[in-house]
């Protein structure tokens, strides 16, 4: 009789891609929860309507390609990309926003280039821009957080949260706006003065009321990820460095024309999210260590920038969409020295230098 | 303890070790089949010397080796010779080759062996020469030639011998079991190679730590002879330790620069196996003929290790151990990170089975389908050779060689890791193995057509030249004639007469050259003499050489031989024909001597029977003749020998009718052609008639 005949090694580790993104998803939960603690149900409405957009929207694709849609979908991707792209939409969006943003994430950011793996850019980032620069409006309403509410009012109940959601009614009564907003708009008064006068600081403990929470539930989120070693520390740790010594230097000793202490920029807007969970994604980020270093200290000097000089409040989705452009380019010279050899090569290279 | 470095990466796969040490070391009955592959090594194969039907004993030279990197093959049991044919081969190509069948008799009786009780002082090229003799090769699963390995290159010292205990690999216990049973012929093995490496600072034996019960046998036997050269170094369990570049920078923390040996760093590395076969090769004279195959999965009832000889088909070893063909998922020689499987169980044990491998279907699912490549770089992080597995990966798919071989592709040991942890169960190694192959014939490609370009672009060079040389000698000649032609208009202006050519002048210089090859009659007949003396002996030489020839060389010579008897005939009618005239004209010059004052000048030019001479009269005649005519009667003259050659024509065209002649056609056009000429000279001579 014939043995079946498999190519070596016949040995396999446990876990798939699916399981690796399951763990992605399962480590945003403690930064969910302080959104929707400060911020009312709003954004797990927004992640839960965007996971089930994008997986519609990826099986459909799916069945347009001809490509088993069971075995596709059970790699958790679209659901991971709608999980981070509703956690990085403005609470209380209307769910066309959502469905325009899965769309250009899954189909125009992702399917279209091939699928899983063969995308240049992060796609839940590609969708974030285009709502942003299409819906201005819409996506520059964010909710505010539970310590600045006027007295007798709370956070929207659910109910009230679906109807803006999906029916439309208006949520003007619970925006406020965000802590970078409030520091973009400053010309006049003093960090400290700032932080006194204005109640996003004044009711918060660190950079920002409700924001600085969502922060460090990221940050823990991402720290399991650290641990389970889904991915390694290079680029969250060199962005989030790169991103404080920017800040320290621009600091200015806290006059009204500083971009904001280094603890401000850590704990607001989506820095953390974007670390752990937007810069590590492996399929748009460089390869090697050291390539990743590189890529990940740029985005924080990026994303320092752009909120200091550019004229958005918040820019991770910019700064590491500026990356995934270089992170090609960045890989032809950051090869790791091979075994045996003297020095790393590039892979632009035709013959190895003597 | 001693310090060891470590290498990048790595992963740790469940050990499965503890199955086949349960039993001790075993045997299978002999095979009455055994089948000798002419190549179990590295190199070229062994080429065979006995022949269908002969007798051999066990451990008797059947095969040797063919140049230096190829290895000898001897009988792992007596018997006879079935046959040499092509059988399939434990390869992972699942092909067939030419091996040696032995029919086994069982007796199993050895042959006369050679041991040598003391080789510390015997000659190191002797002991190489034994242990080549031995046709060990690397039975860590390499198989590369033993004795090549014991004698780098002059100019490498090596300074430390490295035995390779570690079987980092899951399921093998060979060198387990041979390292705890038989301590003392490893170490023996050791100081036989510390001693043909010229003592090497450092001897040592490195073990993973997973193999408590080895590392103590070894120490105990190194207490018991009290060795202090040796040195048993263990280290913390890695999958791949084992790889000989890896071991080496566990060891010595140096790394082998690419493309190099471990003798360039001056290391030299060989598996216990092999250490101990050498030492038997040497000390007792036993050539490699049995190895020890650890035998495990749970498709068999009974795992554990067995010493077998070589020759030994899979399928009689796995009837031994109770295999259920229903319950393998499938057949592996080897590990399970770098083994290969094998198709058929009907290929033998060779000198690099280090293990057989049958694992049911829970102990080895089959594999998923792969995903796609998220760039996780898990690869990467586990890669021994500090590679980029992912982009490597990304390459093979584009196959873009240039990209592949900047990523140091060539460095790839092959070993498995990164498709062990990569999420997607990619089977990365197999596109590895792939581009490997694309790259090499890539090469050869690329040499070949290097090749052909230099011999064109030669050509090219190689034409011009000999055009160069063409012109150069045409215009030395044009030069040449030019200044000659300078130099006769130098004379003719300087006063020296030079008569017109004409065409009588023409006919008096050839008169003059015939004149003055008129020899006397003595010189003549000497000359004709010496022509008729060269055929012959030109006759003479060619009939040897036609003697001597054979075959169509034979035909041309004798044609040769046949021209050479009419020259010789010809050349000896011109002599007699002379004589015969010189007689004559003395005779007649004899009978005309009264009148010789007389007739001798009018006689003497009729005396000489000279062919070109009597031409020269009749050509002077026609000369004569054609200078006096008017063009009338030249014309007259055309006309009529034109008739002539009509009516001649015509007669023969008429003969080649009535012979039915194949010419039929060229004779009426010829015939047609002269016809039209005539009537045009006719026509001609009537217009000047006419005229005149």
């Amino acid at each position: 009789m014939a043995f079946m005949k498999i190519s070596s090694p016949h040995a396999h580790r446990p876990g798939t891609t699916g399981s690796v993104m399951q763990t992605v998803i399962i480590s945003t939960v403690p930064g969910l929860i302080a959104l929707s603690y400060f911020f009312g149900p709003g954004s797990l409405i927004n992640v839960l309507t965007a996971g089930c957009m994008c997986m519609a929207f990826e099986a459909a694709v799916l069945k347009m390609r001809g490509r088993p849609i069971a075995f596709y979908l059970q790699d958790y991707s679209a659901l991971l990309t709608g999980v981070l792209l509703g956690l990085a939409l403005p609470p209380y969006c209307p769910w066309w926003i959502i469905a325009v943003g899965s769309l250009s994430a899954i189909v125009l950011a992702k399917q279209l280039y091939g699928g899983l793996g063969y995308n240049p850019f992060n796609p839940a980032m590609v969708g974030y821009v285009i709502l942003l620069i299409s819906f201005p409006v819409e996506m520059t309403q964010w909710a505010m957080p539970r310590t600045m509410l006027p007295e007798g009012q709370s956070l929207m109940g659910p109910l009230s949260a679906m109807s803006a959601v999906w029916a439309g009614a208006p949520i003007d009564a619970f925006t406020a706006a965000t802590p970078l907003d409030v520091f973009k708009q400053n010309n006049s008064l003093l960090v400290e003065h700032l932080y006194d006068t204005q109640a996003v600081f004044s009711t918060a403990r660190w950079a920002g009321a409700g924001w600085e929470w969502a922060n460090m539930g990221f940050l823990f989120g991402g720290c399991y990820l650290l641990y389970r070693k889904i991915f390694t520390w290079h680029a969250p740790v060199s962005m989030l460095l790169a991103l404080s010594f920017m800040a320290a230097i621009f600091n200015d000793g806290g006059s009204s024309h500083s971009g904001g202490s280094p603890l401000f920029h850590l704990l607001s807007g989506a820095t953390m999210l974007g670390a752990f969970f937007i810069v590590t994604d492996p399929v748009t980020s460089a390869t090697s260590n050291k390539g990743r270093m590189i890529y990940g200290a740029s985005v924080g000097v990026l994303v320092y920038l752009i909120r200091t000089w550019g004229n958005y409040p918040d820019a991770v989705a910019f700064a590491v969409l500026l990356l995934n452009f270089a992170a090609p380019f960045i890989d032809y010279y950051t090869l790791p020295r091979t075994y045996g050899h003297d020095k790393p090569r590039r892979a632009t290279e035709k013959e190895e230098d003597a | 303890m001693r310090k060891t470095w470590d290498i990048h990466g790595g992963i740790h796969p469940a050990e499965n070790k503890t199955q086949s040490l349960q039993s001790p070391l075993g045997s299978v009955p002999l095979a009455p089949e055994l089948v000798l592959p002419l190549n179990q090594h590295i190199g070229k194969p062994a080429l065979p010397l006995v022949a269908e039907g002969e007798q051999v004993l066990k451990g008797q030279l059947i095969a040797r080796a063919d140049g230096p990197i190829s290895a000898n093959l001897h009988a792992p049991t007596s018997g006879i010779i079935q046959s040499i044919e092509d059988r399939a081969l434990p390869h992972p190509s699942g092909g067939s080759g030419p091996c040696i069948i032995i029919a086994s008799d069982g007796n199993d009786t050895w042959t006369e062996l050679e041991p040598c009780a003391d080789f510390e002082s015997a000659d190191r090229n002797l002991l190489l020469d034994k242990i080549r003799a031995a046709g060990i090769a690397g039975m860590g699963g390499a198989g590369f030639p033993t004795a090549i390995k014991l004698n780098p290159r002059g100019n490498l010292t090596i300074d430390t011998l490295i035995l390779n205990g570690t079987e980092c690999e899951p399921y093998i216990t060979a060198d387990d079991i041979l390292m705890q049973t038989r301590a003392d012929e490893v170490i023996a093995g050791a100081m036989l190679l510390r001693h043909m490496l010229g003592n090497p600072e450092q001897v040592l034996i490195g073990v993973e730590d997973n193999k408590p019960d080895a590392i103590k046998a070894l120490n105990d036997a190194l207490a018991t002879a009290d060795n202090k050269a040796i040195e048993v170094v263990p280290f913390p369990t890695k999958y791949p330790s084992g790889g000989e570049k890896q071991l080496v920078q566990i060891l010595t923390g140096r790394e082998v620069p690419a493309g190099k040996l471990p003798a360039d760093v001056g290391v030299v590395c060989q598996n216990v196996g092999s250490t101990v076969a050498a030492y038997r090769a040497v000390r007792f004279g036993e050539p490699l003929v049995s190895r020890i195959t650890t035998v495990v999965g749970e498709a068999l009832e009974t795992q554990r290790n067995i010493e077998v000889p070589l020759g030994t088909p899979i399928g009689h070893v796995l009837q031994h151990h109770g295999f259920n063909a229903s319950k393998v998922a499938r057949l592996i020689m080897g590990g399970p990170m770098m083994g290969f499987t094998l198709e058929t169980a009907n290929v033998p044990v060779v000198k690099t089975t280090n293990c057989i491998l049958a694992p049911s279907a829970k102990e080895m699912p089959e594999p998923p389908p792969a995903q796609a490549c998220i760039r996780c770089g898990m690869c990467a992080e586990v890669c021994p050779a500090n590679l980029l597995p992912q982009q490597l990966f990304w390459y093979s798919m584009a196959e873009d060689l240039e990209k592949l071989e900047a990523h140091n592709i060539a460095d790839c040991i092959e070993c498995g890791a990164c498709s062990y942890v990569c999420p997607s169960n990619i089977p990365l190694v197999q596109y590895y193995r792939a581009s490997k192959g694309t790259i090499r014939q890539h090469a050869i490609d690329k040499e070949k057509s290097d090749r052909s370009r230099a011999r064109f672009e030669f050509r090219q060079v190689r034409m011009e030249k000999a055009e160069a040389e063409k012109e150069a000698k045409r215009k030395a000649r044009k030069l040449a004639a030019e200044a000659a032609k300078k130099k006769m208009a130098a004379k003719q202006a300087a006063g020296v007469d030079k008569p017109k050519v004409e065409k009588a002048d023409v006919l008096a210089s050839a008169i003059a050259q015939a004149k003055s090859q008129d020899l006397s009659p003595e010189d003549q007949l000497a000359k004709l003499e010496r022509a008729a003396n060269s055929a012959r002996s030109r006759l003479e030489k060619t009939h040897a050489r036609a003697a001597a020839a054979e075959g169509e060389k034979k035909d041309a010579i004798l044609a040769r031989v046949k021209d050479a008897e009419l020259k010789v005939q010809d050349t000896e009618r011109k002599l007699a024909k002379f004589i015969e005239q010189t007689q004559s004209a003395s005779a007649a010059e004899a009978s005309t001597d009264k009148q010789e004052d007389v007739e001798s000048p009018e006689k003497q030019p009729a005396a000489e029977p000279d062919a070109a001479s009597a031409a020269i009269e009749k050509a002077k005649v026609k000369a004569a003749a054609q200078a006096s005519m008017t063009p009338a009667e030249k014309l007259q003259q055309q006309l009529d020998s034109l008739k002539t050659r009509v009516e001649k024509a015509r007669a023969r065209l008429e003969k080649a009718e009535a012979d039915n002649d194949e010419n039929v056609e060229a004779f009426r056009t010829g015939l047609e052609k002269m016809q039209a000429k005539y009537e045009k000279l006719t026509l001609e001579q009537t217009n000047s008639q006419n005229d005149g």
